[in-house]
């Protein structure tokens, strides 16, 4: 049975680690993720869970101690967000490479510089490639959704690889919500026990992790590893229909809102897609025009066909980044989507935004210019400028 | 031994998960004296059996034997030469060969 209680993301998710108290969890605190180690520390004192937790002096030193936990057999999550993240590079694709199911709660935040404590995607955006599962939320409800099934995603057999689960700072870190929360029973039994087959711990199997590879190994060792992140894809739906059963709130690699009669489509990440449906709502109402959203929940792995199949009736698209990527072809979601599409052979136009960087609002005003903009490259197939900015004030605009 | 199982040629298909090794002591295994351009030779005639070579050598490559003479790891000496360094008695010196 389901409980509705009202949590903001950061206590939802300390909420479901308590649930699952795991047995490690080494943090350093960051804007916006501090409350989350704060409450789990807080649940600690309380005696609600046995969690042992790990003050470390900095976050390469929290994903360290991760790792070492990870390899020795204990169930172990952190938490950053931000610059945090950019001090754990090094280690994330140990930790990746090393194939250890640790969960990292990331409340995205921008990088520095210039500084800047509020939402954008750019931290787990540069940790793309790291090798980790990545996973986000347009709500509160979906972090805490998605944290509970993080465990079973990243320590199934056929994955072992860490996983990211991804929410805004601030929008829903901080922002209260009215959400529903499963009994703590349900979640325990729903995550299950770790067990995995080889750990550090093990007394009668002595076994060494993260041995150097040579050039002879190296590339046969990276394509091995690229093997846990295809095989994530049948276990993240798995997952998904298991805690469908559980809750009855669906999930998949992404969500389709309005797309099915859609002539335009914005692909997105994250809270804006909330925004994103108000506008399409009202679009729908006042003038019919058929406006669609595809939110994407799973970054990594990519689900490139699937969204080129989602997206095959579309007239025109725009991928909306919430990253920079100083790049030809605009940021990061943007080519990627791009690229899929273009191997679908779709005859879609294709054009490429980059909106609220470092906490910077979308309306929903902005995001009905981006539909009327999309309506007219699909008339007129000329895409001027596929690196387009939304809330950027320029010369001559004002 | 591990090596008859994964090595140079193997597809990736067959590394571990992570290339984690499931057993102990596979650096006897890793014949590190192949590194070695310079190899220390003995001369047991000038040795004293003093042993200040043994604690010294980084790869743990000079051993007292039974009789307590030493004897070389020639499959893990890398040929660094710190032992002919230390030795008072220069019964080591290091040969190119």
């Amino acid at each position: 049975m389901s409980i509705r209680e009202r949590l903001s993301g950061n206590e939802a998710v300390a909420y479901a680690i308590r649930q699952i108290n795991p047995d490690v969890m080494p943090a350093f605190p960051i804007t916006p993720s501090t409350e989350i180690p704060q409450y789990v520390s807080t649940y600690i004192a309380n005696g609600e869970m046995d969690t042992e937790f790990i003050h470390v002096e900095s976050e390469h030193s929290s994903m360290s101690a991760a790792i070492g936990a990870s390899a020795a057999g204990a169930r172990t999550l952190t938490a950053t967000s931000s610059c945090g993240l950019a001090l754990m590079w090094e280690e994330l694709y140990v930790a990746a490479s090393d194939r250890l199911p640790v969960v990292l709660a990331l409340v995205n935040r921008a990088l520095s510089g210039p500084i800047n404590i509020n939402a954008d995607h750019s931290d787990s955006m540069g940790a793309r490639d790291s090798g980790w599962i990545q996973i986000y939320a347009e709500s509160n409800q979906e972090a805490y959704d998605n944290f509970i099934q993080a465990f079973p995603i990243a320590e199934h057999p056929d994955v072992k690889l860490p996983i990211m689960i991804c929410q805004d700072g601030f929008i829903t870190s901080h922002g209260v919500e009215n959400i529903e929360i499963e009994e703590d029973a349900d979640v325990k039994k729903f995550v299950g026990e770790f067990e995995p087959e080889h750990y550090l711990l093990k007394k009668d199997e002595p076994m060494a992790v993260g041995p150097y590879a040579v050039s002879n190994y190296y590339m046969e060792s990276k394509r091995a590893q690229r093997q846990g992140m295809l095989n994530a894809k049948k276990v993240i739906l798995d997952v998904a229909k298991k805690f469908e059963e559980m809750t009855g709130r669906k999930y998949g690699f992404f969500e389709e809102y309005r797309l099915d009669d859609a002539d335009y489509a914005i692909v997105i990440i994250g809270s804006a897609a909330g925004t994103a449906k108000a506008a399409i709502d009202e679009i729908r109402a006042t003038t019919g025009m058929k406006v669609g959203l595809l939110k994407i929940r799973v970054f990594r792995p990519f689900p490139e066909e699937e969204i080129a199949e989602a997206l095959k009736n579309v007239k025109s698209v725009a991928i909306l980044d919430r990253a920079e990527m100083f790049s030809g072809t605009g940021g990061p979601l943007g080519a990627e989507v791009t690229a899929g599409l273009y191997r679908a052979r779709s005859k879609a136009e294709i054009v490429n935004y980059i909106y609220g960087l470092g906490g910077r609002d979308i309306t929903v005003d902005d995001f009905k210019q981006i539909y009327d903009e999309l309506a007219d490259i699909a008339t007129t197939h000329e895409v001027k400028d596929n690196y387009r900015y939304i809330g950027l004030r320029e010369r001559g605009e004002q | 031994m591990i090596s008859d199982r994964i090595n140079e040629q193997s597809p990736w298909e067959d590394l571990t998960e992570g290339n984690k090794i499931y057993e102990a002591a596979t650096s006897r295994e890793f014949k590190t004296g192949e590194w070695r351009t310079q190899t220390p030779i003995h001369s047991p005639e000038k040795c004293k059996e003093c042993y200040l070579c043994v604690p010294v050598c980084p790869d743990m490559s000079i051993q007292v034997a039974d009789d307590e003479s030493i004897v070389f790891d020639m499959d893990h000496c890398k040929g660094c030469g710190v032992c002919a360094k230390v030795c008072p008695f220069d019964a080591i010196r290091m040969e190119v060969k």
